[in-house]
């Protein structure tokens, strides 16, 4: 049978080795990878400026990007594509909770300048080349 | 209780129980918001209760660990905590922390990162605290008459949580880079080295409770925490599927996150073995009920609703939806809510020297709270479901769909209420057990088996 110390060599051994390969496989995603499937030479200095101001308000308390967030509020990844910068502008410039199905978003009332960076962070977010999420409805209309 | 300075746990978990307290009515404001009843929205957002919620329960698990680690290493290395004083500072500021960065939120004053929303300021009040604690821990473990492969694993444990805090606090221009290395602590802590800490607890607890032989538990708890990291490292790969890294994460995330429930079930399997081969029938019932019920919780939560959506096929249309959190509720409860509120059924006895350990409410507390938490998975889980297939397959807007699924956080909340009910009676409990003192010092040393 198993005895102690093959139990630590098994322990010490898989872990050294498994978090080499996670290492090595890291490396190469954000050396290789990352730069040309996010479009590294678009990131500008708007679009950073509108990731400070996603962060800083924490959207991802209510929304999604990327598939992470909240679950209260829709998927923003593909916002851009889908509702286009004048919607966008009037939802983050809004001085009242914008509502459209009853539930309230926070009334953050950006000046415009700050709402174009949100949208050029939106629009750099919907590029990226995500292995094909989000899925595209079945069977829709 | 053996060593005097193991009183300090006490405060710590009873901070532990304040904080869990104050999750749950954030939990229900996001409840009644998922129902449509919003009226705090002006004052209390939605973002606002969801990061009080989920740091909250961060920090009242990590005090939880604190307290256990604070009980557990002077028994295991048979010496008086090294500085008590500074382990009670350490409590105290640990509670400061907290509390500003809860009020912060309130205000817009926050890092819209799930679960790493404290602000890059109180992040280094955050190292101060846990570098005091880790010294306190590693020194006392250093000075000790005996380090024990419990002791040990538990220590790694804590050692490498605080490591792993350090990527959250980099700044990243680019989202992608954000997402990835978020990971790094949150995966990286729940399904790896916080695993090493519910090992160490686990593995003690059942030292204590059943008897078994200390060399046979500590072989198996090698076993389990060589599972957790040869799955859980490369099994980080089942959150970049889909933020913009390369498809060899789809194939290594995949496999490797499936083996993930390994080491749940080698857990839910070694506690019911050991419990199974004790001969020591241990009188604190309450203690037995939540270390069992922790493994195999555990195994349910994390192990099987982890593995439900966890290939890439099926995250494709789970990802980021009502399913993620069914799969959060049971695996936090199980594997860390759980773990914490067994030490302290199990502790409060030694501390305070009275044994209410046969109390019908405390086992009462046990299966409402458990009830409580299985009705809220169910209740996410057929929201998520009814979410996806609409909103992923059929292509109806998410606002339409959110309104069809309300009537499923009416359960939700009905759930939550049976779920508050038991740990209520959990806390009375705690209450009436009082303050820990040093009598108990001398009861112990009488019936040391008992221990
Ligand atoms: C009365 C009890 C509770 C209620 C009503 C409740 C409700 C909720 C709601 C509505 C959300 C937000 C979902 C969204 O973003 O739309 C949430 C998030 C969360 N809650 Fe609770 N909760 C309760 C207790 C707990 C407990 C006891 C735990 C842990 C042991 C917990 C862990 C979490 C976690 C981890 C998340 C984040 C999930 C994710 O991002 O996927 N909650 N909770
Ligand atoms: C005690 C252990 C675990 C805990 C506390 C836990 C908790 C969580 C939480 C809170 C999230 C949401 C995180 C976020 O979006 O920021 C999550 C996501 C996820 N978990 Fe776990 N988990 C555990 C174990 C597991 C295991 C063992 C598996 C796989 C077998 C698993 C599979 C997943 C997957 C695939 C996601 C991503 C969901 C998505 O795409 O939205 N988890 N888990
Ligand atoms: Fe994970």
């Amino acid at each position: 049978m198993l005895s102690k110390s093959q139990a630590r060599v098994f322990f010490l051994g898989g872990t050294i080795v498994t978090f080499a390969i996670f290492l090595g496989l890291s490396w190469n995603s954000l050396s290789r990878e990352v730069p040309k499937r996010t479009h590294e030479k678009n990131l500008t200095a708007q679009v950073i400026r509108g990731k400070v101001l996603w962060e800083k308000n924490n959207c991802m308390g209510c929304h999604t990007i990327l598939g992470e967030g909240a679950y209260y509020a829709p998927e923003l990844t593909k916002v851009f594509e889908r509702r286009g910068e004048g919607y966008m502008n009037a939802v983050l410039t809004s001085k009242i909770p914008w509502q459209p199905r009853g539930r309230k978003m926070v009334a953050y009332g950006f000046s415009t300048t700050d709402a174009a960076d949100l949208i050029a962070f939106f629009k750099w977010i919907g590029e990226i080349d995500l292995n094909g999420f989000p899925p595209k409805p079945e069977f829709k209309k | 209780m053996k060593y005097k300075s193991q009183k300090v746990a006490y405060w710590f978990f009873a901070l532990s129980m304040l904080l869990l307290v104050l999750q749950i009515v954030y939990g229900f404001i996001m409840g009644f918001a998922h129902m449509g009843f919003d009226g705090l929205h002006s004052i209390i957002p939605f973002n606002t209760a969801r990061a009080v919620h989920i740091n909250l329960l961060v920090v009242w698990l990590l005090s939880g660990f604190m307290g256990a680690a604070y009980y557990i290493i002077p028994e295991e290395a048979e010496i008086e905590l090294v500085n008590v004083k500074l382990a009670y500072i350490q409590l105290i500021t640990l509670a400061l922390v907290g509390v500003t960065a809860i009020v912060g939120f309130h205000f817009n004053i926050w890092e819209g990162r799930k679960f790493l929303e404290i602000p890059r300021q109180l992040d280094w009040l955050v190292v101060v605290n846990v570098l005091t604690f880790l010294g306190i821990i590693l020194t006392t473990l250093f000075k000790g008459k005996k380090r024990t492969t419990t002791s040990l694993v538990l220590t790694m444990g804590l050692v490498f949580a605080a490591l792993l805090y350090l990527p959250g606090m980099i700044w990243f221009d680019n989202q992608t880079m954000d997402s990835f290395f978020r990971w790094w602590v949150v995966h990286l802590w729940v399904e790896g080295v916080w695993e090493l800490i519910m090992g160490g607890i686990l593995a003690f607890l059942l030292i204590k409770i059943t008897g078994v032989d200390r060399e046979v538990i500590e072989k198996w708890l090698y076993v389990i925490v060589g599972l957790t990291f040869i799955s859980g490292i490369l099994g980080t790969g089942h959150h970049y599927y889909y933020i913009g890294v390369g498809k060899v994460w789809l194939i290594v995330g995949g496999i490797f996150s499936a083996l993930e429930p390994l080491a749940f079930l080698g857990m839910a399997l070694f506690a019911i073995a050991m419990y199974r081969k004790g001969e020591k029938k241990h009188p604190n019932k309450i203690a037995l009920n939540w270390t069992l019920g922790t493994a195999i919780v555990s195994f349910v939560g994390a192990g099987l609703l982890g593995l439900a959506h966890t290939l890439p096929q099926v995250n494709m249309y789970t990802h980021g939806t009502l399913v993620t959190a069914m799969h959060g509720h049971l695996a936090f409860w199980g594997a860390y809510g759980m773990i914490v509120l067994a030490f302290i059924s199990y502790a409060m006895p030694n501390l305070t020297g009275r044994k209410l350990y046969d109390s019908n409410r405390g086992i009462l507390a046990f299966w409402l709270s458990n009830i409580g938490m299985l009705g809220m998975t169910v209740a996410f889980g057929v929201a998520g479901v009814a979410q996806v297939y609409l909103e992923r397959k059929v292509g109806i807007e998410f606002g339409e769909v959110q309104k069809e699924i309300q009537v499923h956080f009416f359960i939700l909340v009905i759930c939550a209420t049976l779920f508050t009910t038991g740990i209520s009676l959990f806390i009375y409990e705690f209450i009436k057990y009082g303050r820990p003192s040093d009598e108990a010092l001398i009861v112990a040393a009488d019936t040391n088996t008992t221990n």
